[in-house]
């Protein structure tokens, strides 16, 4: 499903992932761990076919990255650190624009906003919903054309406790999709996974355990 | 592609009809400046190459106002990543910019022609629209593609308006030739132009030449 090996991208002179190897099968969680600017960001948008691996070899879902990037098109569901959803729609205007892009049918629309507990501000404004209400529609988008592949930027930001029970069976384990999570949680993200990855200034780090994990932040 | 162009398209204009910020500043701007060329040249009305230049080159200056803005929500709102991750031809985002821009153009037109003629005109417009019509459209089409292609190009770097005109305006020299060459006869007391045909052949090719190049190029502008 995911196969890295020894990958490297920079951004002009400063080399943000280097070396980077992994592999995650159909079904299985990869937990990215790292400080900030660890690369983790970078490595997610690399999967996801929007920045290019400049070495290395990087294969997601069959496609031979950066040649077949366009293969990924509609098959991978993103939730950034931004929501991805314009501020000036309401959460059902950006949900029906999306599935617009993807061809998904209109009906499926409410079935996602349903599974992440909006329908009744559905039709609210985006710039009028809190934080973790964005985040659920985030959610929504990013699973509304059921991709085989889930990547995960600090998902749970922002949620309540409830809410992240809520999206379990949406993007948690509980979907079924192969996912790759980024998060700080050091014991909910190694509850989540089934391979873990550490990154520090984008080398590969152990995290084999809870306090080699807590030694990349020191 | 049509499809997904459809779809851009109506979020745009759905955003425009809520927050009004595109097309109020281009009608805004445009009377404004009528005023002040009112004003500026210390006439009551002109005619002829005068109105000729002044109708065009405050047109392409409005246009400006609503090019810079074209790409920001995308930028801004995370736009470009949805449809980078969409299985769509990223040329609908051109189009459906392209599109935008030119109902923009039309709408900002229909105030900005009867305002210039109450404000500034000489010799009326009544007699001139169905010669007008023709060249507007054109150079419609031409400000729209170009204006989304080189907007597309100038939204991630810092000084956007100021490359945006920098670019933009040498390549809409032909355009602003060919209007006014075609116009001028018209705001002359209703003189019909001789060579109208060869004018808006003259858009018709331009504006050909440049839906092409954008079709064939834009993929790649948005590529990281």
């Amino acid at each position: 499903m995911i196969a890295l090996d020894a990958v490297e991208r920079r951004f002009g002179e400063r080399v943000a992932l280097r070396d980077v190897s992994v592999r995650v099968e159909e079904g299985q969680t990869l937990v990215v761990f790292g400080p900030n600017g660890a690369g983790k960001t970078t490595l997610l948008r690399v999967l996801a076919g929007l920045l290019r691996p400049h070495s290395g070899e990087a294969t997601v879902l069959e496609a031979s990255l950066p040649n077949e990037s366009w293969k990924l098109r509609g098959k991978v569901g993103y939730v950034a650190h931004e929501p991805l959803l314009y501020r000036d729609l309401t959460p059902r205007e950006n949900l029906r624009f999306h599935a617009r892009l993807h061809g998904v049918a209109e009906a499926r629309i409410d079935q996602v906003i349903d599974a992440v507990g909006m329908a009744d501000r559905a039709d609210d404004e985006l710039a009028e919903l809190s934080r973790g209400m964005v985040q659920r529609i985030a959610a929504a988008r990013a699973v509304l054309h059921d991709p085989p592949l889930l990547l995960l930027d600090e998902p749970w930001a922002g949620l309540d406790p409830a809410a992240v029970e809520l999206l379990e069976p949406v993007i948690g384990r509980a979907s079924g999709k192969t996912r790759v999570i980024v998060t700080h949680d050091v014991a909910g993200g190694l509850g989540e996974a089934d391979i873990a990855l550490g990154l520090r200034d984008g080398t590969s780090a152990p995290a084999t355990d809870e306090s080699a994990i807590r030694e990349l932040y020191r | 592609m049509i499809a997904a162009a459809a779809a851009i398209l109506r979020k745009d204009l759905t955003i425009e009809v809520r927050r009004r910020e595109s097309v109020p500043a281009m009608v805004l701007f445009t009377v404004t400046v009528f005023v002040l060329f009112h004003f500026g040249l210390d006439r009551d009305t002109v005619e002829g190459d005068i109105a000729t230049g002044v109708i065009w080159v405050t047109l392409l200056l409005a246009a400006l106002l609503g090019i810079n803005r074209l790409y920001v929500a995308e930028r801004d709102q995370g736009g470009f990543v949805g449809m980078r991750l969409a299985p769509i031809d990223l040329t609908a985002l051109w189009l459906a910019k392209a599109a935008a821009l030119f109902l923009y153009l039309v709408v900002l037109e229909l105030v900005a022609l009867p305002a210039f003629d109450l404000l500034l005109l000489g010799p009326g417009l009544d007699g001139a629209f169905p010669e007008l019509l023709p060249i507007l459209l054109l150079a419609n089409v031409g400000l729209a593609a170009v204006g989304s292609l080189v907007a597309a190009m100038a939204i991630e770097t810092r000084a956007r308006e100021l490359i945006v005109a920098l670019l933009l305006l040498p390549m809409l020299v032909p355009v602003i030739i060919a209007s006014a060459q075609a116009t001028e006869p018209l705001l002359t007391g209703g003189q019909s132009p001789d060579d109208l045909a060869k004018w808006l052949g003259f858009l018709a090719l331009y504006d050909v030449v440049f839906v092409l190049v954008s079709v064939a190029v834009f993929d790649f502008l948005l590529d990281e």
